[in-house]
């Protein structure tokens, strides 16, 4: 197969610390290698270039139910966004939520190569896969919503760990997911009887239960299960003022589980997480509260759910939020209760400079990133779309790495907003080598995804080549070039070929789907107490339930042994 | 002056939108000619499709003469400058124009002056429906200028107005005035159902018979006058209606009370 020669760029890579030395990359057979034979191997001139590891993107919504259910209720924003075919590349509509084929060119573009889906509803296991299956150019994986689905909230119930932990070993592959997401725990399965749960405490509507329960009994089942990622969870309380004490207290309640110095946990859109005062007119920013916490404390990740002001589209398995939002907004929506599993809301929502909250919001997102001193511990995300669409990307990298650039907004923002911001006070400003750890290195490395986001040896031959000298360009100073750079990539390798060259699609490949293929010492018996369950709970009977093998079109399964 | 005359009696739908006084200025008529529409899924020229004259008059500054029902766009965002229709006009006719006037002498098609933001329409034959309303699922409504039909308008006009003034001087289809937050929408005769549904601000006054009244709407009481522009007030005496309280709504509702005698029944106890 092919051998590839990147010659002479100015490598970021942190997982292996190398902080933009000039040195070549090897790859051959879709692989990172130590050397290739220099005359038979195609060269990639990268002098006066920038290469880091291919992009990971730990939380964006880019396939299944509430995705396509968000672009039917759209029309208008198809209609803004046009992409025409062209030999190699399909059409595509949507400026919030791109089609299947323009989601994976977007990402393509900017240097991403793998992403995450993060909220599946397991009864829509088998449409997202279909969607994942269109998306091309990157690899995939999704996460199964497990913190209400009643068989883990009745082994909770029951205090049994280990048929928990088979119950999730059986979902991961039933689902084909990759990861326990928990979204507003307790708070979904509320929902079901038009309730809500306001504190980690509060006891679940016929389960005798509390949100802190689920959230330490699944951080402690992820352990047994040794799943490669932590549990990945949207918090209580998400987007209502004066919610950071929640974030805390979920924080303080998960230091209970034993963690050897490692997370356990990865709280997602933390930015929607960590707003104070006690109401709509006062909310001001927690990132001081929340960053002192997380300087303080290593069992936790997080990733920012950055705002961009533009007009997006809001969808989450949180219902309960998404009614809130609705009630605020009075925008059309939608609102759905997902049988015994979870449920979904969706709202279209434009974020403005000129609204304080919006502006405040904003403001808390940088905050939060730049504040936390571990660029480890805090990646960046927009949450895509419910911050702001994913390919606005190069936008927070400008305001991360530039107090140029987000001093030049923040200036535009509402009064209020600029008076309580934090952002004038902050003077730091993120290195390649700190950008290379919050877009890929540190993404993967909480995903537990071993051949990305590195350039070593034997690391898939992901590649993201920018057009920067960090040399000659100040990316601080000239952060408008520095965005041009990270908005189209001069290249980007993906398993070894090359897909984009100067911000274009150059070749199609289709990327994987990893799911987890969990062994438990003992498998969990479909006994048919569950089948009848099944029959009776469930509209799909269990025999129709699984997502089959033939449903993921390039699979890739990612063998875990469990301790249970 | 620029003259329009199309060739021939379109087949398939064009799209203008460089049909436009904006664009058109300080071109010559070589460059006019060779601007870029689409005839159906084909690229062509202007000139291909219409013959093209100029004149030494100023205004106005495009005049098309003939039918140019199955032309779209024409004008789309045009902020100075006076077209002139001498024919039925296409669809998307002035779609988001922010300045301007546009002439209509025939018939204009749906989504006339959607989401416009300023300038003037004037429509001497009948308007299609979605009169002023934004794209569908969009609630961008036209934001200001004026609309002025001689004839009758569809269904679903002044969808999400937020400002400027719609004056009909015929009938009026069913949801005129869905979900409008500002704005003025007055009906010289009559109005379909599903009138002012959802609106939440802004005046709809009806000066003909209304096939129904919402039930979300409560009468607040009579008055004789109302005014609709600088210019002009509608002659009553009206029943005003406050709505859409489905939506907590603030809007104002007049309709005019001896043209819909069947409503006194209901509403006279209530004043």
């Amino acid at each position: 197969m092919t051998e590839m020669l990147i010659k002479n760029g100015f490598v970021f890579d942190p997982l292996n610390g190398i902080n933009g030395e000039k040195m070549d990359i090897a790859i051959k057979d879709g692989k990172i290698v130590e050397s290739v034979n220099d005359s038979r191997a195609k060269k990639i001139d990268a002098t006066g270039l920038t290469v880091m590891p291919g992009g990971v993107d730990v939380h964006t919504h880019i396939a299944g139910a509430e995705v396509n259910t968000g672009r039917m209720i759209r029309p208008e924003d198809h209609v803004k966004d046009v992409v025409r075919k062209t030999a190699l590349t399909r059409s595509g509509t949507g400026y919030s939520i791109p089609s299947t084929f323009v989601t994976g060119y977007r990402y393509s573009k900017m240097g991403y190569t793998t992403v995450m889906n993060p909220s599946m509803a397991p009864l829509g296991a088998k449409h997202t896969h279909e969607e994942l299956n269109d998306i091309p150019l990157l690899d995939k994986a999704t996460f199964p919503l497990l913190g209400d689905w009643w068989f883990v909230l009745e082994n909770l119930q029951r205090d049994d760990l280990e048929g928990c932990a088979r119950h999730i070993a059986w979902m991961m592959e039933t689902t084909k997911g990759y990861a326990i997401k928990i979204v507003n725990p307790g708070g979904l399965e509320s929902w079901g009887f038009g309730r809500n749960v306001h504190s980690i405490d509060d006891v679940v509507p016929n389960f005798d239960i509390t949100p802190r329960e689920i959230v330490c009994g699944l951080a402690k089942v992820n352990k047994m299960l040794n799943l490669p990622h932590t549990i990945h969870l949207h918090t209580n309380n998400l987007g209502i003022p004066g919610n950071y004490v929640t974030t805390l207290e979920t924080m303080k309640a998960l230091e209970s589980v034993p963690n050897d110095g490692k997370p356990i946990c990865h709280i997602t859109h933390v930015q929607f997480s960590s707003f104070a005062g006690d109401n709509w007119g006062n909310m001001r920013s927690a990132a001081e509260e929340i960053s002192r916490y997380i300087n303080n404390h290593n069992h936790m990740t997080f990733d920012m759910g950055q705002i961009i002001f533009s007009d997006t589209t809001t969808m989450t398995a949180d219902g309960p939020f998404e009614f809130t939002l609705y009630q605020l907004s009075g925008h059309k929506w939608v609102n759905s209760d997902v049988e015994t599993e979870t449920s979904g809301g969706i709202i279209p929502m434009h974020y403005k400079r000129t609204s304080a909250v919006n502006a405040t919001q904003w403001s808390i997102g940088l905050e939060l990133a730049l504040m936390v001193k571990d660029p480890w511990k805090i990646f960046m995300t927009t949450d895509h779309p419910n911050a702001g669409p994913f390919f606005e990307y190069p936008k927070i990298i400008a305001w991360l790495t530039s107090r140029k650039a987000r001093m030049a907004t923040l200036k535009k923002c509402h009064k209020k907003a600029q008076k309580k911001s934090l952002l004038p006070s902050i003077k730091r400003e993120l290195s390649l080598y700190e950008l290379a750890i919050v877009t890929r290195a540190g993404q993967a490395k909480a995903l537990g995804l071993k051949n990305k986001g590195h350039l070593g040896v034997g690391a898939d031959a992901d590649v993201a080549i920018y057009n920067i000298n960090p040399e000659t360009l100040d990316i601080a100073k000239k952060y408008i070039t520095a965005r041009k750079a990270f908005d189209s990539a001069a290249y980007t390798i993906k398993d070894g070929e090359i897909v984009v060259k100067d911000g274009e699609v150059v070749q199609n490949v289709p990327g994987r789907t990893m799911w987890l293929d969990v062994k438990t010492t003992e498998q969990l018996k479909v006994d048919e107490e569950m089948k009848r369950k099944f029959k009776d709970y469930w509209t799909v009977e269990y025999e129709n339930y699984p997502v089959f093998d033939h449903y993921v079109k390039v699979p890739e399964a990612i063998p875990v042994k469990a301790d249970v | 002056m620029i003259i329009l005359t199309p060739l021939k009696t379109f087949q398939f739908p064009i799209h203008a939108e460089c049909v436009n006084p904006d664009v058109f200025q300080g071109k010559s008529m070589k460059e006019i000619a060779s601007l870029t529409v689409w005839e159906g899924n084909k690229k062509k020229k202007l000139g291909d499709l219409f013959k093209i004259e100029e004149t030494s008059a100023e205004t106005p500054n495009i005049t098309i003469n003939g039918d140019v029902s199955e032309v779209r766009r024409v004008g789309q965002g045009m902020k100075t400058g006076e077209i002139v229709i001498n024919g039925n006009a296409g669809m998307h006719l002035g779609e988001k124009m922010a300045g301007g006037k546009i002439t209509v002498n025939g018939n204009a098609a749906g989504w006339t002056g959607s989401s416009m933001k300023k300038g003037l329409i004037e429509i001497h034959g009948d308007a299609g429906d979605y009169l002023a309303s934004p794209y569908r699922g969009s609630t961008a409504g036209m934001k200001g200028g004026a609309i002025v039909v001689d004839g009758n308008v569809g269904s679903d006009s002044g969808c999400y107005l937020r400002g400027g003034t719609i004056i009909v001087k015929g009938n009026a289809g069913p949801f005129l005035g869905f979900h409008i937050s500002k704005g003025v929408i007055y009906v010289e005769k009559n109005a379909g159902n599903r009138l002012g549904a959802s609106m939440t601000g802004g005046k709809i006054v009806v000066s003909g018979a209304v096939d129904e009244l919402m039930p979300t709407f409560t009468v607040d009481g009579v008055k004789k006058k109302v005014k609709i522009d600088d210019n002009f007030k509608a002659e009553g005496p009206f029943y005003v209606f406050l709505g859409d309280l489905a939506e907590h709504g603030n809007g104002k509702l007049f309709v005019s009370q001896p043209s819909n005698p069947q409503l006194s029944a209901i509403y006279d106890k209530y004043l």
